[in-house]
């Protein structure tokens, strides 16, 4: 840091000292902090507090990831991207891990050359109307003003949709979600159209939220994941494990309440061998064997940290629907820890 | 005078009237309104149209900014304070004072950035004000590495091991004054360039072990706000204008080799918006430089905001040396001035007059293009302001954001304007 903060000429120098190849593993270790990428502001998701610490869904995943590795879910630096800049920002490796409501598609899997670590939130595009509109459903909209952010593959999808159910729109083509809001409270068009998580966020910022309504309608499958360089695979499992533990946690009743109780040994053996008192889980990840009891001890469990960031009790107010366990009807199905 | 009149004339005053006050019409504002506001039907109109809009601006604006709330920790909290009312929810800001100012920094060191700023003032006073003793240059002088060691902290040898190469340079300069220009211009450049390329770093770790002069490090990734439109905006007005003098120079030069090099590097970087270099900066540079290699962001923003600064500052100086009298060149000539001492003592000094103000707006401009940095993530007032936005407790709060960074960078960019007027009044040496 003290060579290539302020000149250019020494950070050359840097350049000369050259660059000794080591795993991401090993990097992080290293350097005793993790790298992570997230948005430079979703609500929810990622945003600084009043103190400027970093809060929200993506973030809890740097922490436990920063937990599981360094045991410390502090250690992370949070590194803000754009939606132009996320993506260099992880190939060139200024960043160990991307988590910023990135959607998992095959294009960005296969030829950006990342691995995706899994989904952490299940979203979907839909439609936010004003209820004066008496709007029930995406399939009256025909011949609607619609705004949208350019340049995401809900502009795609929108286009797609109308096409198959034969309407017409007409585009009011905005850029980020702020300005949305406010073209959208001026009137500026009728209907709103994001990632449904964003709707919520977005309504539940309004004066009077119960003027509007998301309509029930859900026009794509949007699933959000962290994601690093492909390449690394010791590094990809600890990402994905580190996301199965949480998950797994959720499903096996561990909470942050019971942690300490847990991990001194249960009867069950699945539990065991996620908090270490049973089996070498840790080791094979090259990984301190309390690397789950960290990981989870960082936040809570999937549901805790969905509760406390996104949840029905906060201002957000996301119901679980796909992101339930598979035991309640949901999406998430984590595979075994053997 | 006879007394032939004393019968013709009726009557002779013999004491002055007073004088009368002028009819109430032609006085004070009914005057000022009549021959201004009022002076004609198409005036009449345009004044009426006008006097509406601005009752109309005030009867929107005024409850909201009258209505105005300091004391709330969210816009819910607000909107129930006002219940329904419209009003201004100034308490963002306070809830975000300090993030606004300092970013991420740390705030038991909040201390050194604004101790930082005091000394920036003090470091420029002798630049701007004739006043101040000229011995406060050598502060001037120290104030680069002093100021860049107490915002990014670390070890005090990295800035004094960067300050002994241009100490180096400095020697060069007068060691090899009987040289000929060009071997002795070679020597100065290339020698304190290997110094730092290769003799500075080891420096740095050899007086650290002997003498660990260090105070926390904050790296690059936590300053933000306005910490981080300064840092950027100073260091680029302060390095684009020595460098916009040497290109514009450059440009008028005779040597072939030196004026296109000039040339060529003017008419790319004008040719080219500064989000493309800014997006250079923060993505392409990534592809080239080896993986992991630490090249600090904000420096990298710093060097091209001070490229994109130095190209139209060059322009712009070259318009006062095109300005200037062929006499002035020929005078200093005819003195046996050499081309240096020329550039000090005459030119210079009345082209760069002639460019104040043409220069204060490219500073100007520079430090407002200072927001586009949010385009690549680093989180200055913009930023902040979105990422303030994206928190549930003010999401939806856009004006008191836009108004206060707005003021700000006004407070700014006007001092630096009227600044500028009075140096041009001061250094006004013709009698127009």
């Amino acid at each position: 840091m003290k060579k290539s903060v302020f000149m250019g000429t020494l950070a050359t120098a840097a350049l000369v000292a050259g660059y000794a190849s080591a795993t991401t593993l090993e990097d992080v270790q290293a350097r005793g902090s993790l790298n992570c990428g997230v948005s430079t502001g979703v609500n929810g998701f990622s945003a600084p507090d009043a103190n400027g610490v970093w809060q929200g869904f993506d973030v809890a995943v740097c922490r436990a990831v920063a937990a599981a590795v360094l045991g410390d879910p502090m250690a992370v630096n949070f590194v803000p991207t754009t939606g132009q800049t996320r993506f260099t920002a992880l190939a060139s490796g200024e960043i160990d891990i991307l988590a910023r409501n990135t959607t998992w598609t095959l294009s960005r899997d296969v030829d950006l050359g990342f691995t995706f670590i899994g989904v952490n939130y299940y979203d979907g595009q839909g439609f936010m109307v004003d209820r004066a509109l008496g709007v029930s459903s995406a399939t009256e909209l025909d011949g609607a003003t619609v705004c949208i952010q350019t340049g995401t593959t809900t502009e795609l999808n929108l286009a797609d949709y109308f096409r198959i159910n034969n309407m017409t729109y007409e585009p009011v083509p905005i850029e980020t979600n702020a300005e949305a809001q406010q073209q959208y409270l001026a009137g500026a068009c009728d209907v709103y159209t994001t990632d449904a998580s964003g709707l919520a966020a977005t309504r539940a910022s309004f004066e009077t939220p119960g003027d509007h309504v998301i309509l029930p309608e859900i026009i794509s499958k949007e699933p959000l994941g962290p994601l690093v360089r492909q390449g690394d695979d010791q590094w990809a499992d600890i990402g994905r494990w580190t996301l199965n533990a949480l998950i797994a946690a959720e499903e096996l009743g561990v909470t942050s309440a019971n942690l300490e109780q847990m991990a001194a040994g249960t009867s069950n053996p699945e539990i065991n061998r996620l908090l270490g008192s049973e089996g070498s889980l840790g080791e094979m990840l090259g990984l301190d064997p309390q690397w789950a009891m960290h990981a989870i001890a960082a936040g809570g469990n999937y549901g805790e940290i969905f509760a406390a960031t996104i949840g029905e009790a906060t201002p957000i107010g996301l119901a679980r629907g796909l992101n339930a366990q598979w035991t309640q009807g949901g999406l998430l199905y984590t595979p075994p820890f053997r | 005078m006879s007394d032939t009149h004393a019968h013709t004339v009726r009557f002779v005053r013999e004491t002055m009237l007073p004088p009368q006050d002028p009819p109430s019409s032609q006085i004070g504002m009914v005057r000022w309104g009549r021959e201004n506001l009022f002076d004609g039907p198409l005036n009449i109109i345009l004044t009426v149209i006008s006097l509406l809009v601005v009752l109309f601006l005030i009867m929107e604006m005024g409850p909201w900014f009258a209505n105005s709330i300091w004391n709330a920790n969210s816009l819910t909290e607000c909107r129930q304070i006002l219940d329904g009312a419209s009003g201004a929810c100034w308490g963002v800001i306070k809830d975000r004072w300090p993030q606004l100012m300092f970013g991420f920094y740390p705030p038991e060191l909040y201390w050194r950035p604004v101790t930082a700023l005091v000394l920036l003032f003090v470091a420029i006073s002798p630049v701007l004000f004739p006043s101040v003793p000229k011995k406060v240059l050598y502060f001037t002088m120290v104030y680069p590495f002093l100021g860049v060691w107490l915002l990014w902290g670390g070890t005090i040898w990295g800035p004094v091991s960067v300050a002994l190469g241009f100490v180096l340079g400095y020697v060069l300069v007068r060691a090899t004054s009987q040289l000929s220009t060009l071997l002795s211009a070679a020597i100065v450049v290339i020698l304190p360039i290997l110094y730092w390329l290769f003799l500075a770093g080891p420096l740095v770790d050899a007086l650290s072990a002997i003498a660990p002069l260090e105070s926390q490090s904050v790296p690059s990734r936590e300053f933000g706000g306005f910490l981080v439109s300064l840092v950027i905006g100073v260091s680029g007005i302060a390095l684009s204008l020595p460098i916009g003098i040497l290109l514009a120079l450059g440009r008028q030069s005779n040597m072939p080799l030196i004026k296109y090099v000039s040339v060529i590097f003017i008419e790319f970087i004008r040719g080219v918006p500064l989000i493309t270099l800014l997006f250079t900066a923060s993505l392409l540079l990534n592809y080239f430089l080896p993986p992991g290699t630490n090249f600090d962001l904000i420096l990298r923003v710093i060097i091209m905001v001070t490229l994109f600064a130095s190209a139209y500052m060059a322009e712009v100086i070259r318009g006062g040396l095109a300005a200037l009298p062929r006499g002035q060149y020929e005078a200093a000539d005819a003195l046996g001035l050499d081309y240096w001492k020329a550039q000090r003592l005459i030119i210079m000094p009345q082209a760069l007059k002639i460019s104040i103000p043409s220069i204060v707006s490219t500073f100007i401009g520079l430090f407002k293009d200072t927001t586009l940095v949010v385009f690549i993530g680093i989180l200055d007032p913009i930023g902040l302001a979105n990422a303030t936005r994206a928190s549930s407790d003010w999401q939806g709060i856009y004006w008191e954001l836009f108004i206060f960074i707005g003021a700000v960078f006004f407070i700014f960019c006007f001092s630096m304007s009227r600044y500028s007027m009075s140096l041009e009044r001061r250094l006004k040496t013709d009698h127009r």
